[in-house]
């Protein structure tokens, strides 16, 4: 054993060199989603998707809601420029699928934004208090789990009218709840780890614990029901839509067009085709980025 | 392992800590729908001071309730009744504004190193929140200033800072541990078993650099243990426990030469003595069954049931604490006899 002057003498002499960076469990996680070949394809197509989506006016001569009367309803044309053929009003379907992009990924992503905040923060509050607090919170998510979506959805249209808003909003509502029970089992088994303890005997106020102790070591869980979460919201809407509760014409969504092309599939099958195969590719991408996350931030659950 | 530690003068000094018949009851949903709830006597009772810079070891079996008690003196759990008066104010059931100032010279260390470290921290953050909690006029640099020179007191390189937990070894998160615990350097740490997770070589350095801190520092420590060869290392009084209840408090010498108490002689007369010849030949008591249930303990003196000198008396009785001597209570009917 070292005597203690020449312990410290090296601990000052190590001390001189650089601080080391240490690698985050977070950069671990990112390091094997990486590695993962399948989220990385998806990650892609689904940039191309989103980045196809933005700069959507550019890319057609036409606009979403303009009627081309020399071609109704036709097929896929490289040399009119309807690439994906016109619906059965004229208008260009290729503008359209991706104005149909922009709306169910927006709704998508909105629509689980704000189901994370309000469920993370609700399950959060619950399992960490318990008790009490805890029975009420969540009886009354049961409450809310009880009421039928579609009859939700509808008084909520009937009493404010058809607004793509209220999608965002009715989405929402509905998806916070499985998030909140979620993140709600996830508090209550780390509620007794020993650090959460260490932080209570040092005075951290509960606020604090929760959002500094509790929160980031329930994500990993939260964020892959979070890429599951968007595929679903998508195809809600585009379930609401099929059902003409959805968003106003001549705006769009691919549940829109799905409905409509499903009309005429006999006659011109590329008006289903078209948005179809983008809804499905779509669902896949967020699918496979899902499982990526989920063995890259639980290895061992593999 | 080097010097044995020997007792402050404590006489001179109030007691920093004293607990007063402290009680920690859990309430058990009773069977059927209307049952009453019955009580769970983790700790039933238990008294007893402790003096600045002294050890005070807590010894027993598995749930006997030594964590229990380490965390109702930190008011980690509310206790059920009793007292526990820290530098002679109460602080058993005082409003969690008042709690929260004193909070920052009572300190725990926990039993498994990893568990007790938010895995999504770098160790500079978590050693810095008692800081950043309590001393929050204190500037970033500051701050970092005083964690790197408590990292480089505890053995640990301070340009470390920034890894994560999982980087670290056992012994090296122990220490991560303490110096959370000594960043505000407080009166008062208790020590739950913190060196049973961690391998011989390692719990040595550990043990010894409590001492070395408590010796820099004054510090005060209850270090709850049930490896009776560090307790005697690094203790300078100890109080056996036995289903939540004091079955005897002594000095460190008096305890280990002289054992009033049957519990306590079984437990000594089980640690191995690194002399074949003598642990051949030593007379072992050989306690039989188990721990009996908390939720129904036996009547009179719990330890009755496991007893070999039990009699009539144990059973209706509940014994006092006797002083049998200056530096040692013990409670048993028959300390005397037996």
């Amino acid at each position: 054993m070292m005597n203690k002057s020449e312990k410290t003498a090296l601990l000052q002499s190590a001390s001189a060199a650089k601080e080391i960076e240490g690698r985050s469990l977070w950069r671990d996680a990112r390091i094997r989603l990486f590695r993962n070949k399948a989220a990385v394809g998806s990650m892609i197509i689904l940039g191309i998707i989103t980045l196809l989506a933005i700069i959507a006016p550019l890319l057609s001569p036409y606009a979403y809601d303009q009627i081309d009367w020399g071609y109704i309803q036709e097929g896929p044309n490289w040399e009119n420029g309807h690439i994906f053929g016109t619906d059965g009003n004229g208008r260009d379907l290729f503008i359209r699928v991706l104005y149909g992009a922009r709306v169910s990924l927006a709704v998508g992503l909105l629509a689980t934004a704000v189901s994370l905040i309000i469920g993370v923060t609700y399950g959060a509050i619950a399992g960490y208090f318990g008790g009490k607090i805890d029975s009420i919170m969540m009886r009354f998510v049961d409450v809310l789990y009880s009421l039928p979506f579609m009859f939700f959805v509808i008084m909520l249209m009937v009493v404010f009218g058809r607004n793509i808003f209220l999608i965002f909003v009715a989405l929402g509502a509905v998806e916070w709840l499985t998030m909140a029970r979620i993140v709600r089992g996830q508090t209550l088994s780390l509620r007794r780890r020993e650090f959460i303890e260490a932080a209570h005997a040092t005075g951290v106020s509960n606020f604090k614990i929760i959002f500094r102790h509790v929160i980031p070591n329930v994500l990993g869980p939260v964020i892959v029901y979070m890429t599951l979460t968007i595929p679903q919201v998508i195809l809600t809407e585009s379930f609401l839509s099929f059902l003409g509760l959805g968003v106003q014409e001549p705006l769009t969504s691919w549940g829109v067009l799905i409905s409509e092309g499903a009309k005429v599939i006999e006659a011109s099958t590329w008006m289903l085709i078209y948005p179809a195969v983008f809804l499905a590719l779509t669902l896949f991408c967020f699918n496979f980025i899902g499982d990526g996350l989920r063995d890259a931030l639980d290895p061992k659950d593999r | 392992m080097t010097v044995m530690t020997t007792a402050p003068d404590k006489r001179d000094n109030a007691p920093i800590l004293s607990v007063r018949d402290l009680k920690v009851h859990f309430p058990i949903p009773g069977k059927g729908l209307f049952a009453k709830d019955r009580p769970l006597k983790a700790v039933d009772g238990v008294d007893f001071d402790l003096y600045p810079g002294e050890t005070l070891g807590v010894v027993g079996e598995s749930g006997c309730g030594k964590s229990t008690l380490g965390r109702a003196i930190l008011q980690l759990i509310a206790p059920s009744g009793g007292q526990v008066a820290w530098l002679g104010k109460n602080i058993v059931g005082i409003p969690h504004r008042d709690m929260q100032p004193l909070r920052r010279d009572l300190q725990i260390i926990f039993q498994d190193p990893l568990a007790s470290l938010n895995p999504r921290m770098t160790i500079g953050e978590i050693i810095a929140e008692p800081l950043v909690t309590h001393k929050p006029e204190l500037g970033k640099d500051e701050i970092k200033t005083r964690v790197k020179r408590m990292m480089a007191r505890v053995g640990l390189l301070p340009q470390m800072i920034n890894r994560y937990p999982h980087e670290f070894s056992g012994g090296q998160c122990q220490r991560i541990g303490i110096a959370r615990a000594m960043i505000l350097e407080p009166k008062l740490i208790v020590c739950d078993e913190p060196v049973s997770a961690l391998d011989v070589s390692i719990q040595a350095q550990i043990v010894n650099l409590l001492q070395e801190l408590q010796r820099e520092f004054d510090l005060s420590l209850i270090f709850i243990s049930h490896d009776l060869s560090i307790v005697r290392h690094i203790c300078h009084r100890i109080m056996v426990l036995y289903l939540g209840n004091v079955m005897e408090l002594a000095d460190r010498d008096s305890i280990y030469a002289n054992p009033k108490h049957p519990y306590t002689k079984a437990l000594i007369s089980a640690v191995p003595i690194p002399d074949p010849e003598i642990e051949r030949n030593k007379e072992r008591i050989v306690l039989t069954g188990d721990l009996p249930s908390p939720l129904s303990p036996p009547s009179g003196c719990v330890f009755r049931t496991r007893c070999p000198f039990a009699q009539e008396k144990c059973a209706t009785d509940v014994p006092t604490i006797d002083r049998v001597s200056e530096t040692q209570e013990v409670a048993c009917h028959f300390h005397n006899s037996i």
